[in-house]
């Protein structure tokens, strides 16, 4: 009796988990594949075959839509990646009190824990016209009229992802860092191994795990983003996720869902090819 | 690079110092901005200068119905955050426990974990309502169905963090529990359990933190009454005054005391366990003393 319940145990604790994923996560995706080959009028949707969603998709508006949604996210990837390996660099190797460590390494993770909506909207004081940064710049005489190009313009938009998502980056590439064995960089510098020499041959082979979870979360919130390209932007840009929003709104729903799904399979296919490069679950599951 | 001479720092050393000192002002500067515009005068607008000061926006806020249901999605967020907390930390640590073995099916429930993890927010907002209330015809509503899908969201970040603890446990304590013959009920309420409370608490610190602040997924999710991030977002196209910043700051200070309470009950607990450590106890043996009591 023991024995057969130590058998089941696994299975009856995890299965609270796998049951709230599969109810509303895994089977509200597979409605949503369904519905994508729905048909649909003003009122209603109706159950039908058609791949016509997915004919619809190919239009010069939509394929424009990917391009600056994979724009923005490769632009926010490389920023975000050059300031979390930077930052977390400088806390594993330069910090040397652990205490201080921990407290900085908390100082850059406590936003994360906050709304992102009041962080993005927090910029608007300080890019918009009479922001503080155009106040500043004008009030020093180094411009005479206040930049039009900060807020409500895709620097903005750039800006907000680099300033939500950082932090992302940040905290895996800590983590692989921190797991580096200081004797190996001492080798290295008895080598005779200059600084450059010593990041780029054994800090960043050691740290990819990590660059690539980092990789992996920033590529797919800026995919998956909707309200900083909407509010920033001023309604001038758009992203795959905010027309998608936009279709929603008037209850679209089979065009909607055709276009989830096509970008679902390019993040997929973006995650899969990061996974190639980086076997991320043994680092995750250990 | 690093010359490990005490005191004599290299020049990349103020360089990095640098660098991180203005992320970290890029980081809480503008928010900074806009915590102290919240408290602009009467006739103040978006932007500096500050036109006087008052708690005006604030009692805007709370006071009228014109920005909003702000009083009543205030507490649905606080209720909504508790309930995820708790299912999540529940939930949690039960899956935890359960990877520890090898059982059938478990790298199908670690992917599909990891893939509502990285699954755009709003396509999760949109599969929900569709299946339960197209399909199913079933209501959506901010207890139910937004709770489920906050659920996908926070669940993922608990049983990370779960690993994570038992990576670093000690199976020693464990088994120094069951030489004693205590049950696996006994070894796991007395021993491992207490011993994994501080990350306990870091599950129970990101169920409430994701949930409160929680937008894309309960969008569609949420039913006929909005949560809190969703009068934000209502107000960040209608309205266009501080009272928005006031919001923001709200909505922040309750993060904040949140983080701090869970922050530094964790900072307590292991400052308790290294005074036990240096009286020469571990925190696990005196545990396990307690489990023999028990029995």
């Amino acid at each position: 009796m023991q024995s057969r319940f130590s058998r089941l145990a696994p299975y009856l604790q995890v299965a609270p988990l796998a049951l709230v994923l599969l109810v509303f996560f895994g089977i509200p995706l597979l409605v949503v594949g369904a519905v994508s080959f729905f048909e649909y009028d003003e009122f209603d949707i109706y159950p039908a075959f058609t791949f016509a969603n997915y004919l619809d998709l190919w239009s010069q508006t939509t394929l424009n839509l990917y391009w600056q949604t994979i724009t923005y996210a490769v632009i926010v990837w490389a920023i975000t990646l050059v300031i979390g390996f930077t930052v977390a660099y400088f806390l594993v190797f330069h910090v040397r009190n652990i205490l201080w460590q921990m407290a900085l390494f908390l100082l850059c993770t406590v936003p994360f824990w906050t709304s992102n909506i009041i962080r993005m909207i927090s910029w608007i004081p300080v890019l918009g016209r009479n922001g503080i940064i155009n106040q500043s710049l004008v009030g020093l005489g180094i411009i005479d009229q206040p930049l039009e190009f900060l807020l409500f313009s895709d620097v903005a938009v750039v800006i907000a992802y680099v300033h939500l998502f950082t932090l992302f980056m940040i905290v895996p590439i800590f983590n692989s860092m921190a797991r580096i064995d200081r004797s190996l960089i001492e080798a290295a510098v008895d080598g005779g191994a200059s600084s450059w020499r010593v990041i780029w041959e054994v800090v960043v082979p050691l740290s990819k795990t990590g660059i690539a979870l980092g990789s992996i979360f920033v590529l797919t919130l800026v995919m998956g983003d909707f309200f900083v390209v909407k509010i920033m932007s001023g309604g001038q840009s758009g992203s795959v996720v905010s027309a998608l929003y936009n279709e929603i709104a008037v209850l679209q729903y089979p065009p909607a869902a055709a276009s989830a799904v096509v970008l679902l399979i390019i993040v997929t296919m973006m995650v899969a090819g990061i996974l190639r490069i980086v076997d991320v679950r043994k680092e995750l599951a250990g | 690079m690093q010359q490990q001479q005490f005191g004599k720092r290299p020049w990349s050393f103020y360089f990095l110092a640098t660098f991180f000192t203005l992320f970290v002002l890029f980081l809480y500067g503008p928010m900074f901005a806009i915590y102290v515009l919240s408290f602009q005068g009467p006739s103040g607008g978006l932007t500096f200068p500050m036109n006087g000061f008052s708690f005006d926006w604030f009692v805007a806020l709370f006071g009228q119905q014109r920005t909003g249901d702000i009083r009543g999605s205030f507490g649905r967020s606080i209720s909504l955050a508790l309930m995820v907390l708790a299912l999540t930390v529940i939930i949690s640590v039960m899956a935890g426990v359960a990877f520890r073995r090898r059982f059938v099916g478990s790298t199908f429930v670690f992917y599909m974990a990891i893939a509502s993890l990285i699954m755009p927010g709003l396509l999760i907002s949109l599969g929900a309502p569709i299946m339960f209330q197209k399909l199913l015809g079933m209501n959506t509503n901010w207890y139910t169905t937004a709770l489920g899908a906050q659920l996908t969201w926070t669940l993922p970040f608990g049983l990370l963090i779960m690993f994570a603890v038992f990576n670093r446990f000690n199976r020693a304590y464990e088994e120094a529990a069951y030489d004693l013959s205590a049950t696996t009920r006994q070894t796991y309420q007395y021993v491992v359990l207490p011993i994994l409370l501080p990350g306990i608490i870091g599950v129970a610190l990101f169920g409430f933190t994701l949930s409160y602040d929680e937008f894309p997924r309960t969008l569609y999710t949420v039913g006929p009454r909005n949560t809190l991030p969703l009068e934000i977002w209502n107000m960040t196209t209608n309205v266009t005054s501080p009272a928005l910043y006031a919001l923001g700051t709200v909505t922040t200070a309750v993060s904040f005391v949140v983080i701090t309470l869970a922050l530094g009950s964790i900072a307590l607990i292991q400052r308790r366990r290294l005074k036990h450590n240096l009286d020469g106890e571990s925190a696990g043996a005196s545990q396990i003393a307690l489990a023999e009591a028990d029995r």
